[in-house]
């Protein structure tokens, strides 16, 4: 296939104005085009919150270079700011004003004191690197959740192992969106209203992420990720634009945290285990680190692949055995364990690199044929 | 003229218990080219790293510009116009030529300037023009102490610090580095030049220093080092 005329200023318009027609159309061509397309769009929904997540790592661990394996607690934190604060839970004990507050004030608190959990976990690590720096991180993210898990006593804040139940869903412009609307003859269930309002902060958090790349604080990031003695040397605060990074890269999390909240109406600590936050690096990696479209397309692959696996699989057992014979759970795993050792093998830059990487990679290959 | 743009006075600096520096005094004025040499562990590179604050002193005063900079954070520096050529290059090994001397800029705001920078330090390393997309970690060792230099060069120094330039290449290649710091020289720049090559650094400055197990031993116009027996003794091989 041929992308060049993609480059031109033309091509760029027609791109964008196809993906943009997709887009928007990609809910009503599920339900209309699936049985069970509901709960197709409602994996969409979920691609999207992760794409959300992986940009945020990505900022951590692509453009800053530092490994982060507790990223989820991120994620943990904005879906419980959103929780506590959005249901019946604490309504009794907390001021009447702090509750229900305005949904984009709502993300902006989840966004702000995610990224204050990402400094608290910033400032200690601050020295450390690699390996280090990862079994921290690590820790960092089982200690949010066993928190999460075990604050309701003395006093019940979390409620514990059994979640926060009846989380408000979404008020906002005059939309309910936990409710069915009909508008131009459709009918917006409550999966494609979440489709829409995800896919923008989606959108935004794209743009932000492109912006931050080729600005200053991008180009420290390389820096710091390439040599923190020479960047140190260039004139550049080290400890600052670490934490920044970590700041920037939780706060992300937060506010997929919080919609994540909203949507799901229920959150427990369940949701915020150590796979999730590896699961969320091999979106990353995969994807290809540091380039965003490559992580856009990693985050959508690792999502969607255990859907499109259970609707298949399930089927194709029962064809050939005429019983299953493994549970769907346990063969999607090995399955992807498979494939991500393969395409690790195959092509260690990720599927969709950028230049910079793909050349890291394959430097060695030039100077052969040189 | 006569205040010197740097001026350190009785620096000490011990790693652990060990002394390393032990309270040196040393000046260099504006415009001029200032050689620091002496052998292998003589406190050389620890006195440089020290002004730039990788290395904390232990005692004594660094004056740069009318202002105490000992103890700042080691990013203060750059702004300051103070800025090293580390020992051994230090260049962004996985970033392009061009890159590494956008770096050198990060703490300056004036694009246009930038610009004419980047073109001035192209128009000094020809080389490093041919080769403004390659990955400087592929380039040899003559040519990354060449982004090294050019890079330091983009961040506008009142004073360039120079550890060792010369380690690890080979002859032809130092004595074309040698010809660039004279060239830079030329334009103006003031440097304080670290070398093991004695008469090589000597040749080139117009002042130098002697550093003997972390005191200084002698200083004097660099021609009376070059013609002094002991030196040449000692260091010059002769």
């Amino acid at each position: 296939m041929n992308f060049a005329f993609m480059k031109t200023r033309h091509g760029k318009a027609i791109t964008y104005a196809v993906l943009a027609v997709i887009l928007a159309l990609l809910p009503w061509m599920l339900t209309g085009g699936f049985e069970n397309g509901k709960s197709w769009v409602r994996a969409v929904d979920f691609a999207l919150l992760y794409i959300m997540l992986a940009l945020g790592l990505n900022i951590v661990v692509g453009y800053a270079g530092l490994l982060d394996l507790g990223y989820i607690a991120f994620y943990a934190v904005g879906a419980y700011v959103y929780a506590l604060l959005n249901s019946p839970h604490l309504a009794a004990i907390l001021p009447a004003w702090l509750i229900g507050p305005n949904f984009i004030v709502m993300l902006v608190v989840a966004a702000v004191f995610a990224g204050m959990f990402g400094v608290m976990l910033g400032t200690p690590v601050l020295k450390l690197r690699g390996d280090y720096l990862a079994i921290v991180t690590l820790g960092f993210g089982e200690i949010i959740r066993i928190f999460l898990n075990n604050l309701d006593r003395p006093v019940n804040i979390t409620n514990g192992p059994q979640g926060i139940n009846n989380i408000d869903k979404v008020h906002f412009l005059d939309i309910d969106f936990g409710r069915p609307m009909e508008w131009l003859g459709l009918t917006f269930d409550m999966v494609h209203l979440y489709y829409y309002l995800i896919l923008a902060f989606c959108i935004f958090i794209i743009f932000v992420t492109l912006r931050l790349q080729h600005s200053r604080i991008g180009r420290a990031w390389v820096a710091l990720r390439e040599d923190e003695i020479a960047a140190n040397a260039m004139g550049i605060n080290i400890r600052n634009v670490k934490l920044l990074a970590f700041a920037m890269g939780a706060s992300f999390g937060g506010v997929s945290g919080a919609l994540f909240a909203s949507f799901q109406g229920f959150v427990s600590p369940e949701s915020f285990v150590l796979m999730e936050s590896i699961m969320v690096l091999c979106m990353v990696v995969l994807g290809g680190m540091g380039h965003i479209p490559g992580v856009i397309l990693g985050a959508i692959i690792v999502s969607i692949t255990p859907e499109i696996l259970r609707d298949v699989i399930n089927p194709l057992q029962e064809g050939i055995f005429g019983r299953r014979v493994v549970d769907p759970e346990n063969l999607r795993m090995l399955i992807f364990g498979l494939a991500m050792i393969i395409i690790m093998l195959l092509r260690p830059e990720g599927l969709w690199p950028s230049k910079r990487r793909a050349r890291e990679f394959h430097e060695h290959d030039e100077e052969a044929q040189a | 003229m006569t205040d010197a743009l740097l001026k350190v006075e009785d620096l000490k600096v011990a790693y652990g218990g060990i002394h390393a520096v032990k309270g040196i005094n040393l000046e260099v004025k504006q415009g001029e080219l200032v050689a620091l040499i002496g052998a292998n562990g003589a406190g050389k590179s620890t006195t440089l790293k020290t002004l730039v604050g990788m290395v904390k002193p232990t005692a004594g005063s660094i004056t740069f510009n009318g202002e105490n900079t000992a103890r700042l954070a080691p990013y203060h520096y750059v702004d300051r116009g103070l800025v090293l050529v580390p020992e051994g290059r230090g260049v962004f090994p996985r970033l392009t030529v061009e890159e590494n001397l956008q770096m050198g800029a990060h703490t300056r705001n004036d694009k246009g300037a930038i610009a004419s920078d980047m073109a001035r330090v192209y128009d000094l390393f020809p080389r490093l023009k041919e080769r403004r997309l390659q990955l400087a970690g592929t380039l040899s060792g003559g040519e990354q102490q060449m982004v090294a230099i050019g890079r330091a060069i983009m961040s506008r120094p009142k004073l360039l610090l120079l550890d060792e330039p010369s380690m690890g290449l080979a002859p032809i290649i130092v004595q074309k580095i040698f010809e660039i710091i004279r060239m830079i020289a030329a334009e103006g720049v003031t440097m304080l030049l670290v070398e093991q090559n004695a008469k090589l650094a000597l040749e080139t400055a117009d002042r130098g220093y002697v550093m003997e197990s972390g005191k200084i031993t002698l200083a004097d116009d660099a021609k009376v080092l070059l013609a002094n027996e002991a030196i040449q003794k000692a260091y010059l091989g002769e």
